[in-house]
Parts: structure tokens; C-alpha cells; sequence
């Protein structure tokens, strides 16, 4: 695919000299906010901002698993739910587990298996469920990154803390933290989440691509999506702070 | 003053001084959940702020039976695992009794971990001076996080409330206490230990809990 900066017919211009349409550089981030233990009955929970996304994350268990078949003699149970809400998107989705809800939850699963420690709690499960209120672009990283602080938040023992982010196509440059226009018109969409450990990355947790990349584009992504998770980190570690700082100032 | 640390962070070098609340993983200490570190130049320990109860053997716990069987009772006991009570370790059973006439469900009952296998299928005795089943007082939930605050170093914060109201309390493990005596101090003791798992981990605990029952008991009028 060979790449021309002029406008193709009914497409839109994205990047406009170093900035790009909602006026971000390319390595920038969305706004976002963070917020822990917002649902009482939950054992924890998470609201999350991430540009026009809107998520809330709860968490229960780990606890019994019904019903009994499901269950691991040997380690928890993980179930996670993504589910868009009807009034999240411009045209009224049908409510409900659709192909794409169930494969992002499938995915987004397994890359919470690989930091929660499992094997601690055998015969239990621990329910995740993320509600998409309004969407943008990056969902399913801002439900990770949701889920991540409700998991912290209900005292599941884990690894480390993942962080997602996503990195883009759009018009030839790779950008980082994509929002709707860039996902709908840009060549690319590439999803990654990362454990993070000892305020480092150690490894990937998601990775998916659509569209096309080169090997080097591929490499800048890569680059793009450390520097946005290590930023995005720093935000679910104040949130969770904020929520029990109450506890460390002055304790015996 | 005591840090909070979150999943993965970095809390010593050293595999040998590794305790409660963290993991090694080539050589080095990371936290598995969140908590308070507690670091010492032995030990390296993370005090839980949240999370559910997980049954070990010997606790002292209070449970709700859901379910009467013919060899015994399942006990909720507010963890990911219900627990089973054998009827041999209910002492108030007699042969002649059926199991739903000792114990129906509803019923609280004050218990002990007596075993759990590696399926984590956990079993309980009531063979046990602390052990009854509960007819009247109250049950009060907390979180079972909080639940060393409310007993306190060696016991003192339990014993402060008991001679302090002159009320009987027992504390169970997985966060529910049973509460029993004078109606009026019973809800002075109900409400001190509310405050207790809100302030868990301040400083001069015990001295606020002194101040605040000598309060609420002027304000209710008891001596």
C-alpha cells in the first residue's frame, strides 16, 4: 500500500503538520480520569475516562462459581464481560453479547489470566464486568485499564497491573491513543496491553491489529504504546493512592 | 509510616525476608496486592487493606447455615468456599434428634476451622468452648481486613470494649462479630467497632475508642 498525503475521495484529512484533528501531537494522550471504589456493593470497582470513552468496571470475588461444573479444582475461575451499553453508540446498539463483545471479552480475559494469580484460590471465580457507556475508539483499552484498578481495588492478588493502550495508522504516521475519526478512516488499529511490574514493562499482554504495517511501523507503534502505558500507569496508580491514602498518612 | 504498595511493586531483593502479601520471582520481592508494607531488616510483609477471607485451619469463625443434610450442615461463612459441619462435631447432637431440630437453616452459629483439604473443602467443629450456636445478641459484618484492628494487640482492643460496656464479644475470623448483653451497650459496642474498621489503621486507636465509648455512654445515660 503505497501512501499519498492528498485527500482520497470521501475520506477525511487526519494530520494536519505535527498535530492532528482534535489538535493532540502524535505520541499524545486523551484525557483521562480515573476514579477507585465507586460502587458499594461491589468488592471493586472503577469509573474511567479515556477521551470521549466512558467505562465502569466491578469486580466480585473471588467467590463461588455457579454454576458447579465451571469450576477448577486447581485454580479461580476468570469471567469477564465486556458489554456495550444501547445509548453508547450513535446508532442504538441491540443490547446484548454480539461477535465483537464476545471476542474483546475473550481476549481482554486472557490477558487478565496472565496476572492473576489463579492458583491461590481453587474451586472459586472472580467476576469482572466492564460497562461501556459511551464509546470512542479504544474501548476495549479502556476497559482493561478500568478492570486493572477494580482488580486492585478488590485486593485480588496479581502480578503486577496491566495497562492498555492503542496505537494507530492515519495517513501514513503512526499515532498514539487513537479516537474515532483515526479508527474509522486510518489504515490501522493496533490494541496492546502490557504487565507492568517494579514500574517497568515486562511484557505483553494483548496485542491485536487491523488494517496493514510495516515491520518498522510496527516498531514505532510498539514504541508509542510503552511511552502512552507508562503514562497511563502513573494515572491508575494516583486513583487507587487517592482512594486509601487515608490509610497510610499517620498509621500504627 | 507505613507506604501503600500495589501489585508488582518492587518491595525487597532479598528472597529470604519475603512474607505475608508478596511473591520471588528471580531473586527478587514483588507485592501481590494492595496493602501497607511492613519492612523490617528481617522480614518483608504486606498488610492488606481489602480482599475476602480466606479459611485457615484453627480460626474462630461465625457462619450462617444455608443447608441441612443428612450427615450434617453447609455453613456460609462469608469466604469464596462454604464449609461444611459434620454432625460427630456438633456436641449439642444426639442420636435420637434429627439434624434440622439442632441446627435449621438461618441459624448463626460460632465455629472452628478444623480442617481443609487441598480441594479447599472445609470442615468445622463445634467441639470448643468458644463454639455455640447463636439464639440471641447481635452479628455485626466488617471487613475481614480489619478484623486484627478490632481484636487488637494480644486481644486489648476486645478486651477494652468488653470491660468497657460489660458486653460479651466474640470476634470471628472472617469479619462477623457477635455481639450480646445490655441493648443500649451493645449498640455503643456496634457502632465503636464500626469506627474501628473505618480508622483501622491510625495511630492511638485505643485511645479514641476509650474517648469515644466514654462519649456515647453520657450520651445514652448508662452510669
Amino acid at each position: 500500500m503505497s501512501e499519498s498525503n492528498e485527500e482520497k475521495k470521501d475520506e477525511i484529512q487526519l494530520i494536519f503538520g505535527d498535530k492532528r484533528l482534535d489538535g493532540r501531537r502524535f505520541d499524545e494522550l486523551r484525557n483521562i480520569k480515573i476514579e477507585a471504589g465507586i460502587l458499594k456493593r461491589a468488592d471493586g470497582s472503577c469509573y474511567l475516562e479515556m477521551g470521549k470513552n466512558i467505562v465502569v468496571a466491578a469486580v466480585y470475588g473471588p467467590r463461588e462459581v455457579h454454576p458447579r461444573h465451571l469450576q477448577n479444582p486447581s485454580k479461580a475461575v476468570i469471567r469477564y464481560r465486556y458489554n456495550m451499553a444501547p445509548f453508547s453508540v450513535e446508532e442504538r446498539k441491540r443490547p446484548g453479547p454480539d461477535r465483537r463483545s464476545v471476542e474483546i471479552s475473550k481476549v481482554s480475559r486472557e490477558a487478565l489470566e496472565a496476572v492473576i494469580m489463579k492458583e491461590l484460590f481453587p474451586r472459586s471465580g472472580i467476576d469482572i464486568f466492564v460497562e461501556v457507556l459511551q464509546a470512542d475508539a479504544g474501548s476495549r483499552t479502556a476497559c482493561l485499564n478500568a478492570a486493572s484498578v477494580a482488580l486492585v481495588d478488590a485486593g485480588v492478588p496479581m502480578k503486577g497491573m496491566i495497562t492498555s493502550v492503542a496505537v494507530a495508522k492515519a495517513d501514513g504516521v503512526m499515532v498514539l491513543d487513537p479516537m474515532k475519526e483515526e479508527d474509522n478512516y486510518g489504515e490501522a488499529d493496533i490494541p496492546f496491553a502490557f504487565l507492568i511490574r517494579g514500574g517497568k514493562i515486562e511484557s505483553i499482554a494483548l496485542l491485536q491489529m487491523d488494517g496493514r504495517v510495516t515491520k518498522d511501523e510496527l516498531r514505532e507503534a510498539f514504541k508509542l504504546a510503552k511511552k502512552g502505558a507508562m503514562e497511563i500507569y502513573k494515572l491508575q496508580k494516583e486513583a487507587i493512592m487517592k482512594k486509601y491514602i487515608s490509610e497510610s498518612v499517620e498509621n500504627g | 509510616m507505613r507506604p501503600i504498595v500495589l501489585p508488582g511493586d518492587l518491595v525487597a531483593t532479598n528472597p529470604k525476608v519475603a512474607g505475608f502479601g508478596t511473591y520471588v520471582e528471580n531473586g527478587k520481592v514483588y507485592s501481590k496486592i494492595l496493602g501497607l508494607l511492613d519492612k523490617t531488616e528481617t522480614s518483608v510483609r504486606i498488610i492488606p487493606l481489602k480482599g475476602r477471607y480466606i479459611p485457615s485451619v484453627g480460626d474462630v469463625v461465625i457462619g450462617i447455615v444455608r443447608e441441612v443434610s443428612a450427615n450434617g450442615w453447609n455453613v456460609d461463612i462469608y469466604s469464596p468456599y462454604q464449609a461444611f459441619l459434620p454432625l460427630s462435631e456438633n456436641p449439642e447432637f444426639k442420636p435420637n434428634k434429627k439434624p434440622n431440630e439442632v441446627l435449621s437453616i438461618g441459624d448463626a452459629i460460632i465455629a472452628k476451622v478444623l480442617n481443609i483439604d487441598p480441594k479447599m473443602k472445609v470442615t468445622l467443629t463445634m467441639k470448643d468452648k468458644v463454639c455455640r450456636s447463636i439464639r440471641f445478641g447481635r452479628i455485626v459484618f466488617i471487613n475481614p481486613a480489619r478484623v486484627p484492628r478490632v481484636i487488637g494487640k494480644k486481644g486489648s482492643m476486645v478486651k477494652l470494649l468488653k470491660s468497657e460496656l460489660g458486653i460479651q464479644i466474640i470476634v470471628g475470623q472472617n469479619g462477623l462479630i457477635w455481639i450480646s448483653g445490655d441493648r443500649k451497650k451493645v449498640s455503643i459496642g456496634e457502632e465503636a467497632i464500626y469506627v474501628i474498621e473505618e480508622e483501622a489503621h491510625t495511630d492511638g486507636l485505643t485511645d479514641r475508642i476509650t474517648e469515644f465509648i466514654k462519649r456515647r455512654k453520657s450520651d445514652v445515660g448508662i452510669e
